[in-house]
């Protein structure tokens, strides 16, 4: 008989220095218990609007189920050629700056892999979705990152990214509106971004998926400040804005320079996004700004009703003014994000995700996403105010 | 609330305000949400959803708040019939007299003025097959402007005024995702 062996030493080390993620005893305590209501969610709550499905099912029908171009359906490139011009007056050839990708994270994971070169500081604004420093650290990069806080309302601002610039910085990404946080931010304040980028001859890696999502304000892509569209790669997609999550459908704008480069990647690792999301996604854009603005409302109305729940139970909640998600602070009450988080499920079975999963600027905080119904934030907030009454006595 | 400044009347608006939109856009899905619960979902207060309520009351944009009940549920099995009707028009009198004529009786559930081939659709109601059939015989058919009928009786309704009657099963999506 041939000797046993220990599979874990073909692991590479790349994938094993991806640091550990605190999340997984959550998902395992999450799993066994039951009439859970649940803020923990990512993804819209809506099913995607029918004249989307239908159009998808249609092409099935139909047999359309063949390969597309690397860089995707040409008319899905020409609606966004047009959704874009139309919304902020970008210009962006279909024939070769845009690429149509398996989801938003794919683009990321080519993006950071077309601009980053072992070594390369790439700088992570957080509290920030999950995937960006793993993204950084798979590509040989080297993560630097930078916080932002509840009294600039989470945005971030130039007096803070200044410090973290060095010169082996080669890109940040940026995203938002924000997940955790909901923070979006304005014109004036990215133009302040921008400046820093010129000066320090950097890349951006702009993440505007929730941009749909924007409720107080315009939403403004990086790439329509001036001199930035070269500079920046936009990455976007369909699933928070058409309710289209496992649809895995998403999107990347950029010099043609770029797009290329990620298209390289693409080509070789995913080939082409599913075809019967790209149509569906061109349904998406043609007809379905009414369904969508509808969905946004709702999001609005549930916004508020969150808001106000979480200062009237005693949890400080700012104003989150994109995406889905409220970020109450439960710093004072004397635990951290997780055990309250996980005291909350275990004693109240009403599910959020700690702030410090977004990183360390995230410690203090919950993230409670409000793509939930009226009915199921209400029962949690009834839920949340007798855990909270519970620990001040 | 500077949207009945601008529009003092009943008028077809097309830029609402945005508080407005939501107002109604709740009441359309749950006339029974109170000011408070309204309040709760917008900017506004209490009073103020009362008063913004109030107002699209008065002027006839909430024309009126109304159940939809699945009768089959409890054994009144009413008989639902869709008539199209064709009619002459006569001196002085356009389709308004027909429809005013037609949708005073109870039975009548909806009158419509449609493009086509038939000129008017109705909704009736009643206990039973023969009761449709003698309501229509009778008292739409004789009309002297009637100039022809058509009865479709409805065998299943599946949606009524934008509620799925019956909804099949939701869908699970996963509790934790980032």
């Amino acid at each position: 008989m041939r000797p046993q062996c220990d599979p874990s030493k073909f692991v590479a080390n790349t994938v094993k220095n991806i640091p550990p993620s605190g999340i997984r005893r959550f998902f395992d305590l999450v799993s066994g218990l039951e009439d859970i209501v649940s803020l923990g969610v990512g993804e819209p709550d809506f099913i995607t609007p029918w004249h989307i499905r239908e159009m998808c099912i249609h092409s099935l029908e139909k047999g359309q189920t063949s390969y597309t171009s690397n860089y995707g359906l040409p008319e899905l490139r020409d609606e966004l050629t047009r959704t874009y011009y139309r919304r902020y007056g970008l210009d962006y050839d279909p024939s070769s700056e845009i690429l149509i990708t398996t989801g938003v994270s794919e683009a990321l994971d080519i993006a950071v892999r077309t601009v980053v070169n072992p070594g390369d500081e790439v700088i992570i604004v957080q509290p920030s979705y999950v995937a960006y420093v793993p993204s950084v650290v798979l590509a040989g990069g080297k993560p630097v990152i930078v916080s932002t806080h509840r009294d600039d309302e989470f945005s971030l601002t130039a007096e803070a990214l200044k410090p973290a610039i060095t010169d082996k910085t080669k890109a940040i990404i940026l995203n938002f509106p924000n997940n955790p946080t909901g923070a979006i931010m304005t014109q004036e304040d990215l133009e302040d971004i921008a400046d820093l980028v010129v000066d320090n001859d950097l890349f951006v890696i702009s993440d505007e998926v929730y941009e749909c999502l924007t409720y107080e304000g315009k939403h403004v892509p990086f790439s329509s400040l001036d001199g930035m569209k070269e500079r920046t790669v936009m990455l976007n997609g369909f699933s928070k804005a058409y309710a289209m999550t496992g649809l895995r459908l998403g999107f990347a704008m950029g010099s043609p320079e770029i797009i290329h480069s990620m298209m390289m990647i693409h080509q070789y690792s995913m080939l082409c996004a599913p075809i019967t999301a790209q149509i569906g996604a061109i349904e998406a854009l043609r007809n379905g700004k009414e369904e969508m603005e509808r969905m946004v409302r709702e999001y609005d109305r549930r916004r508020h009703f969150i808001v106000r729940g979480f200062n009237r139970i005693g949890l400080e909640c700012g104003n989150p003014k994109g995406a889905f998600y409220a970020f109450p602070y439960m710093g004072n009450t004397g635990l951290s994000s997780s055990e309250f988080a996980e005291r909350l499920l275990d004693e109240k079975k009403v599910v959020t995700i700690p702030g410090d999963v977004f990183g360390e600027a995230g410690e203090g905080f919950l993230r409670c996403a409000y793509a939930a119904s009226i009915d199921d934030i209400k029962k949690a907030l009834d839920r949340m105010g007798d855990f909270v009454d519970g620990l001040k006595q | 609330m500077e949207f009945f400044v601008k529009f003092p009347y009943f008028v077809p608006v097309t830029n609402m305000d945005e508080q407005i939109r939501h107002i109604l856009e709740i009441l359309e899905n749950d006339a029974r949400a109170s000011p408070e619960e309204i309040a709760s979902l917008t900017d506004m207060s209490a009073q103020e959803v009362s008063q913004t309520i109030a107002k699209l009351e008065d002027t006839g944009v909430i024309r009126h708040y109304k159940t939809i009940v699945d009768w089959d549920l409890v054994g009144e099995n009413y008989v639902y019939a869709v008539i199209e009707l064709k009619v002459t028009l006569e001196r002085n009198q356009g389709y308004q007299a027909i429809a005013e004529r037609i949708y005073k009786f109870p039975e009548v559930r909806s009158v419509r003025l449609l493009s086509g081939n038939y000129d008017i659709s109705l909704t009736v109601r009643g206990k039973s097959m023969k009761d449709v059939a003698f309501f229509v015989a009778e008292k739409i058919a004789t009309l002297d402007q009637v100039q022809s009928t058509s009865t479709h009786f409805v065998l299943k309704t599946y949606k009524e005024d934008g509620v799925i009657l019956h909804e099949p099963e939701s869908i699970k999506r996963l509790p934790v995702s980032f």
